[in-house]
């Protein structure tokens, strides 16, 4: 049976990893109410552009120019580019797993496809490193406080490859950032642009307005996708880090709450034993006095 | 007809303006463009850098510096998606006049190939706009 002494020593250090999950969550919460205002503000220029997008598309499709144009051509996925966005960091519970068993999935998917992944953070990095998987880009360190240049360096190879036809589509795989408590795998098509607006947006009726156009339509959709795929890729990573974040709190609290009870019934275990050892101490002065008397 | 206009700009950190305005100046990259309520639908690329004002509702005018980007006029509201941007109050004008400087003798050194010459024009035009918009008079 174990002595006084060793369960003390226990509950001291689970004790110990209390105060740091305790404080690990703390910094999360901080760092989350940072990275969340980040996303805000972040939506609306990437849902503006979505709108202006849509416009733009329609009314470069009349253009006698438009079937030359890449980022217009539907073309077959022979070649499909993946940008899995993963945290840098662990001690996040399932977060990052999630993430890569998604990514997993997503190639079992297509098998005749041949696929490139462009991973962003250290987790997904290291994952596919060990494996046989054609890396076409790898990215760490960004995503504790990503810039936009920072989404355009990884947006530029991306642009390319499509651009040359290297690659036919573009998948991204995010966590989107939904609250504290969940956030939602998102596998979204990134390239060819599929424009059906998601529900309940306001893209549709605007598409038949006859602008002015300054520019051709499609000189200006040559502009204006390449930053479009740079705002896709700078939202999701910053969708990502809070959503690390939160995750990381939620894992954090649980943690701290299953030291709690661990230390509970530990201290029960060694009350307990204290208990044993004493009425075994009595017991024992009990019947010593009474041989004696 | 109205007689404001909804001014947006974003840029993809931020939403900078949202208010209503009589009046906005834009830098379209064929020149500047005047946007007063009633507009008709237009789009445009905007300058690679260059000063927005607008005349908010109630009369004071400000200023921009905007690198970059696009404009959407559509009905009562103006949509200015920036690259990137900074409001007058935020330019630390010291900092802009010796960026300039240094684009400029950047653009100059070219003949050796020392710089990309489209890197370095465009960091001239970002630094020319934040000189420009720090010292617009108001």
């Amino acid at each position: 049976m174990p002595s006084l002494i060793d369960f003390r020593r226990r509950i001291r250090s689970v004790k110990n990893t209390q105060q740091i999950t305790k404080a690990m969550k703390m910094v999360s919460a901080a760092k989350l109410r940072r990275a969340q205002e980040r996303v805000i503000a972040a939506r609306p220029y990437a849902a503006r552009m979505r709108e202006m997008l849509a416009n733009l598309s329609q009314a470069a499709q009349s253009d006698e120019r438009a079937s030359e144009s890449a980022w217009l051509a539907q073309r077959e996925p022979k070649n499909i580019d993946l940008v899995l966005v993963t945290s840098d960091k662990g001690l996040a519970g399932a977060f990052n797993s999630n993430l890569i068993k998604a990514s997993q999935r997503f190639i079992a998917e297509h098998p005749g496809a041949k696929i490139s992944l462009t991973l962003v953070g250290r987790k997904g990095r290291d994952f596919y490193k060990r494996r046989n998987a054609e890396i076409v880009g790898e990215y760490v360190n960004i995503l504790a406080k990503p810039t936009y240049a920072d989404a355009a360096g990884v947006a530029k190879e991306i642009i390319r490859r499509y651009r040359a036809g290297e690659t036919d589509a573009v998948y991204v795989i995010n966590n989107d950032f939904k609250s504290v408590m969940t956030q939602t795998l998102s596998v979204m098509q990134l390239l060819p642009v599929n424009l059906e607006a998601p529900a309940g947006a306001t893209a549709a009726p605007a598409a038949t307005l006859d602008y002015i156009y300054e520019q051709s339509p499609l000189d200006m959709l040559e502009q204006l996708m390449p930053r479009y795929v740079e705002v896709a890729i700078f939202r999701s990573m910053l969708e990502t880090g809070a959503a690390e974040h939160a995750a990381r709190m939620t894992a954090m609290d649980s943690a701290s709450s299953n030291a709690k009870d661990v230390i509970e019934a530990l201290t029960l275990y060694m009350n307990r034993v204290r208990q044993a050892a004493i009425t075994k101490e009595i017991i024992e002065v009990v019947s010593g006095a009474a041989a004696a008397g | 007809m109205a007689d404001t206009l909804l001014f947006q700009l974003v840029s993809p950190e931020r939403l900078l303006v949202e208010t209503q305005v009589t009046e906005v100046q834009i830098p379209a990259r064929e020149g500047y463009i005047g946007v007063l309520p009633g507009h008709a639908p237009l789009l445009s690329e905007l300058k690679a850098g260059g000063v927005l004002t607008y005349r908010a509702a109630d009369g004071v005018q400000k200023v921009v510096a905007v690198y970059g980007g696009f404009v959407e006029v559509l009905g009562d509201r103006v949509r200015v998606l920036a690259d990137s941007a900074e409001n007058r109050e935020e330019i630390d004008v010291t900092a802009a006049q010796k960026a300039l400087v240094q684009a400029t003798q950047d653009m100059n050194n070219m003949q050796g190939g020392a710089a990309d010459p489209a890197v370095a024009m465009d960091e001239a035009m970002r630094a020319q706009a934040r000189v420009d918009a720090a010292s617009a008079k108001v």
